[in-house]
């Protein structure tokens, strides 16, 4: 099967994210990762190669030159392909899936693309159920159990307070993985080796027939939260402290 | 005025309580509300959506919720009643469904605003796990938005009774078919709109002592979340967790116990209205986070605390 997995670049968890001019953020001393929702579709990806022999996984990302370090780790974890779509750093989630369908598509083979169920940048939570439907094929989102037999594809997904949605679909499809899905492998260093040495096939943007003049959703503004005022340390005895504490959540906060 | 669309949820046919939040945001502007609702008798739900100009009752032989046939029917909905804006509730079902639905009407959707114009058509959304606000503009065709539960402050639903219209659900086949729904034997409290969470993290120590914030969220009526290093710990199951990985919650208290505050966690639960940190480690960061905070082993302050609300609730 030819197996896809759409990753995409963004800031370390840890990073601390400044406004620069309103709309983009300072990106001098952020250290870039692979979103880690994506680090469990990779995972799911190679396992199902594993699973299915003569198969194939393609990474792709979108971005600029940087996004390159992404598909050397997932070529380095073991994946086999990997496709830079350059540019777009700016499209909307829309234009975002219809560049990756424009890749996808052009394999008339394709059969299970994998995703993150959200980058964690702009959290929008919305390219992979986009490229399904741009792709006509069925999607599954927030998954945490998937099962592939080469055609039928059943997975679970968490619908909310441990309630779970048990899904059949039919190959080709869309996946997005949530935490829980499987533990990510880390890269060997055989993996580092011969990720150096494949090609990251480039796509422009251009080609893919999308532009951000096609936007349909516009960023007017970056702003940073306020912040929250520096609380309040309650004294005492634990007895004494858990008295004024719940005394304070009735009558001053008024939550309970 | 705009014409404005809701997407309003049920839950085992319950009304769930995030949809007065959406109708509240449509009741602020001068709006022409239609309110759709996938349902074989509307009339329970008749008195939450007075006010409303519109109410669509969508019948089918089988309405339980399937992405494909749901979206396409308020596809055909949008376009029969021309309606300018949609929204729905950041839910499981929501962040499913309108995505869909916005590559079907080819319009662009904000998802998990925290405000939302529907004039203007502009919404607040967090990005960066919170670390930042971002504010969108969707341009052309329709707009969709979904909005995160416990952010819209609600006013109580007044004016006449809406209208009652039809419509049918989509019969196509559906390409991605739920075939089952799987309770969780524990029936918990969804975390996402749960309106008070206690947590725990790290210095829980071990899975038994979960049982302390079961008990305690028993008396709240609380959700109970943990921490990712309680949950790679193994003391809490992955659906529990809060933070950058985990879930986003909203509640209006929030009880973090042993949790030492990482930033990872924090933007899962920094928009809390009030937040609660009973940790043994004085210099632990969350207390810069925190609204309230007490110092103490948390295996004597916890017990304290359930009597406490015991007396005080009871």
């Amino acid at each position: 099967m030819n197996i896809y997995v759409c990753i995409k670049q963004v800031p370390d968890t840890e990073a601390s994210i400044l406004v620069k001019e309103g709309r983009s953020i300072n990106e001098t001393n952020v250290k870039w990762i692979i979103s880690p929702y994506d680090e469990y579709a990779i995972e799911e990806a190679l396992k199902l190669k594993e699973k299915l022999s003569g198969s194939k996984v393609t990474a792709l990302c979108l971005g600029p030159e940087r996004v390159q370090n992404a598909l050397r780790t997932a070529l380095a974890m073991g994946v086999d392909a990997a496709v830079h779509i350059d540019g777009g750093a700016a499209l909307d989630a829309q234009g975002t899936a219809r560049a990756l369908a424009h890749v996808i598509r052009s394999d008339k083979e394709f059969g299970v693309t994998f995703l993150g169920r959200q980058a964690i940048d702009d959290d929008a939570c919305q390219v992979h159920l986009l490229l399904a439907e741009e792709l006509a094929i069925p999607a599954a989102t927030n998954v945490l159990a998937f099962a592939c037999d080469g055609q039928k594809v059943r997975v679970e997904r968490e619908i909310g307070g441990g309630t779970r949605e048990v899904i059949e679909m039919s190959v080709p499809c869309v996946v997005a993985a949530a935490k829980g899905l499987n533990t990510p492998r880390y890269a060997s260093m055989m993996g580092i080796m011969k990720a150096k040495k494949i090609e990251i096939r480039r796509v422009a943007l251009a080609e893919t027939g999308v532009d951000e003049a096609q936007n349909k959703v516009r960023l007017l503004k970056l702003s940073a939260p306020a912040e929250k005022p520096q609380g309040r340390m309650i004294p005492g005895e634990p007895a004494e402290a858990v008295r004024e504490l719940v005394r304070l959540l009735r009558e001053e906060a008024k939550v309970l | 005025m705009a014409k404005i669309g809701l997407y309003i949820e049920l839950k085992d046919g319950v009304f769930k309580k995030s949809n007065r939040e959406l109708l509240s945001l449509a009741r602020k502007g001068d709006h022409a509300v239609h309110a759709v609702i996938f349902c074989a008798d509307v009339r329970p739900y008749l008195e939450e959506l007075q006010g409303v100009q519109t109410v669509i009752q969508v019948s089918g032989a089988d309405l339980s919720y399937q992405p494909d046939r749901y979206a396409c029917t308020l596809a055909t909905i949008i376009e029969e009643f021309q309606l300018d804006a949609c929204c729905a509730i950041y839910s499981a079902q929501g962040k499913d469904l309108f995505p869909r639905l916005a590559a079907k009407i080819k319009s662009g959707l904000v998802s998990d605003c925290l405000s939302v114009d529907l004039e203007k058509r502009q919404a607040l959304k967090p990005v960066y796990s919170g670390k930042l606000l971002a504010e969108y503009q969707v341009e052309g065709g329709r707009a969709l938005f979904t909005v995160r539960p416990n952010v819209v402050p609600v006013t109580p639903a007044a004016g006449g009774q809406p209208e009652v219209k039809s419509a049918s659900l989509h019969d196509g086949e559906p390409r991605t078919r739920i075939v089952q729904v799987m309770q969780s034997a524990a029936q918990k409290v969804d975390l996402t709109e749960a309106e008070i969470i206690v947590s725990g993290g790290r210095a829980m120590k071990a899975q038994e002592n979960f049982c302390l914030l079961e008990d305690m969220a028993r008396v709240l009526d609380a959700g109970v979340g943990a921490s990712r290093a309680a949950v790679d710990a193994g003391f809490a199951s992955a659906d529990m967790q809060v933070g950058q990985t985990g879930k986003v919650v909203n509640p209006k208290l929030y009880v973090a116990c042993g949790i030492s505050g990482a930033i990872q966690h924090f933007v899962g639960m920094k928009t809390s209205k009030v937040i609660v940190a009973i940790n043994k480690d004085p210099e632990a960061p969350i207390f810069k986070k925190a609204d309230y905070g007490i110092v103490g082993d948390l295996f004597t302050v916890l017990p304290l605390l359930k009597e406490e609300l015991k007396k005080a609730l009871g």
